[in-house]
């Protein structure tokens, strides 16, 4: 699909999810421009990407030319005035609704106004990020999945005033870049979390009252229903602290129980029982190798 | 370890012609009882195991909740989604005084049959149906709403969480009347709201309850 757009940039391009729709973006062809306030995580974030790309390489799914060409769309800066000419701003800075509002308003100030806004957001409204602009007809949400430079999977969600025009040039972008857009409404937590938080908690909550061990849990789950994580392994994956927040985010919205945050999952955060990134959450990690490594 | 399968009826944990029945020897000379097919409990403290195939029915209802003495009998049953194959896995039931003897017993016969074991409290629903039911209905609710299309909310939980299929497609193809019957009779027995059947399977219900 043919798209408009020819460079994007992105904000908070420093952080794991930034640096993995950066990607997303040049290896499709797109100018990108990586944004991070914080010039030393774009450096690390730069190192990443090329070692990224280098086992592309490697294993052969990329040649050296096609990826130096990439690289070259690449650049880097910790100047928001960079991105005046941008046709698409994708913004995957800090989940805090004032946080990104902030950032729409400087982009107001330095974008062009025909340039399309985009939030990475998971759990916040696109209406509500979307107030922080002036222009809120030309904001959309596009929430990748992680990791982004691997996940097909794009939400889109129009906000109560994004434009048609914004919305279709949102899922136009999207089938450019190569990446499978699914639309949503702007609710909370759209389709992937609205169904995956409360499943989480659901599955701690059977630990809790004893049903099974997270052991079994899990293997029921994978071998049942074909699932390639069991929902303990997932939470450990992503943090134990990662899906508190996930649940202060929703459940004050939805006032749904199944997304308030069991007890056991607070007492394991509290005990530093974090998940991978800590050695130990429903699982032991102790001596193993990073997830990916 | 030789078994023993006495049937009462239709089993949809082993249906006609699963390789499992052909196993199946002598009752007398057996090691470990099957009972299939809504079962009668018959109790046999002699065998390794007397294994008992559940449905939406906790072990209680078999055995009592009131013994005291240490038990061999054990609930399984085979998870399947409507009557799509059954699954590769066996949840085991165990109550407070089964024994661990009992257990292995069970877990040896399933795996020796090529089946994987998982071993779950007698509560309703066990592992499977109490953690994916909730979400089921939450999608189909998600659906009524207008949130995304079936299409759309599927695809999202393929492509997004690695599932082999998506929580609707998967949920029409069990049966939404099944789905019903399953949800319904686990909000009996937890009272909370993810259980009460979303309106699309209510529907289905009814629609059937009223052809039949």
């Amino acid at each position: 699909m043919s798209t408009p757009i020819k460079t994007v940039a992105v904000c908070g391009a420093g952080g794991t999810m930034g640096a993995g729709i950066a990607i997303v973006a040049a290896r499709a062809g797109f100018r990108t421009l990586c944004y991070d306030t914080q010039a030393a995580t774009l450096e690390r974030s730069a190192k990443d990407t090329q070692a990224f790309f280098a086992k592309s390489v490697e294993r052969g799914k990329l040649s050296p030319e096609a990826r130096d060409g990439i690289l070259g769309l690449m650049s880097r800066t910790s100047d928001l005035t960079d991105l005046a000419e941008c046709d698409l701003v994708i913004e995957a800075v800090f989940e805090d609704l004032s946080v990104k509002r902030g950032l729409l308003t400087a982009l107001d100030e330095v974008c062009r106004k025909d340039a399309i806004f985009a939030s990475n957001t998971s759990t916040l409204s696109i209406t509500e990020i979307a107030a922080g602009s002036s222009r809120p007809e030309r904001v959309v949400g596009l929430h990748f999945c992680l990791p982004a430079q691997l996940m097909k999977l794009i939400e889109v969600s129009p906000g109560i005033l994004t434009s048609k025009e914004t919305l279709a040039a949102g899922l136009g972008w999207c089938a450019a870049a190569g990446q499978t857009p699914v639309l949503t409404q702007d609710k909370p937590g759209f389709i992937l979390n609205a169904l995956l938080v409360p499943f989480n908690n659901d599955a701690i909550r059977a630990i809790e009252a004893g049903v099974a061990t997270a052991v079994d849990i899990d293997k029921a789950i994978k071998t049942a229903l074909g699932y390639k994580m069991g929902p303990l392994e997932l939470i450990d994956l992503v943090g134990l602290d990662t899906q508190v927040r996930l649940c202060e985010a929703f459940y004050p919205i939805t006032l749904d129980p199944r997304a308030s945050a069991p007890p056991l999952l607070r007492r394991m955060v509290a005990a530093g029982l974090i998940g991978r990134k800590s050695g130990r959450g429903f699982y032991d990690y102790s001596g193993q190798a990073m997830f990916g490594a | 370890m030789t078994y023993a399968i006495i049937q009462n009826g239709d089993s949809r944990s082993f249906p006609e012609g699963d390789a499992f029945l052909a196993g199946g020897g002598v009752a007398g000379k057996a090691e470990v009882l099957v009972l299939l097919g809504r079962p009668r409990l018959a109790p046999d403290p002699a065998k390794a195991a007397v294994l008992v195939e559940l449905e939406t029915e906790c072990l209680g209802f078999h055995t009592g909740e009131d013994m005291v003495e240490p038990s061999n009998v054990v609930g399984f049953a085979r998870y399947r989604n409507g009557n799509d194959a059954p699954s590769p896995l066996v949840e085991l039931v165990r109550q407070p005084n089964t024994t661990e003897d009992a257990l292995a017993a069970a877990r040896a016969l399933f795996e020796g049959a090529g089946l994987t074991v998982v071993v779950s409290g007698d509560q309703a629903g066990r592992i499977i149906d109490r953690l994916v039911r909730p979400k089921y209905n939450a999608a189909l609710k998600l659906l009524d709403e207008g949130l995304a299309s079936q299409k759309d909310i599927d695809l999202t939980c393929r492509l997004g969480l690695g599932y082999a299929d998506g929580p609707i497609e998967r949920t029409m193809r069990g049966g939404l009347a099944e789905h019903h019957d399953i949800s319904a009779a686990l909000f009996q027995v937890y009272g909370t709201p993810a259980y009460a059947p979303a309106r699309k399977a209510l529907v289905a219900a009814q629609r059937r309850d009223e052809a039949e």
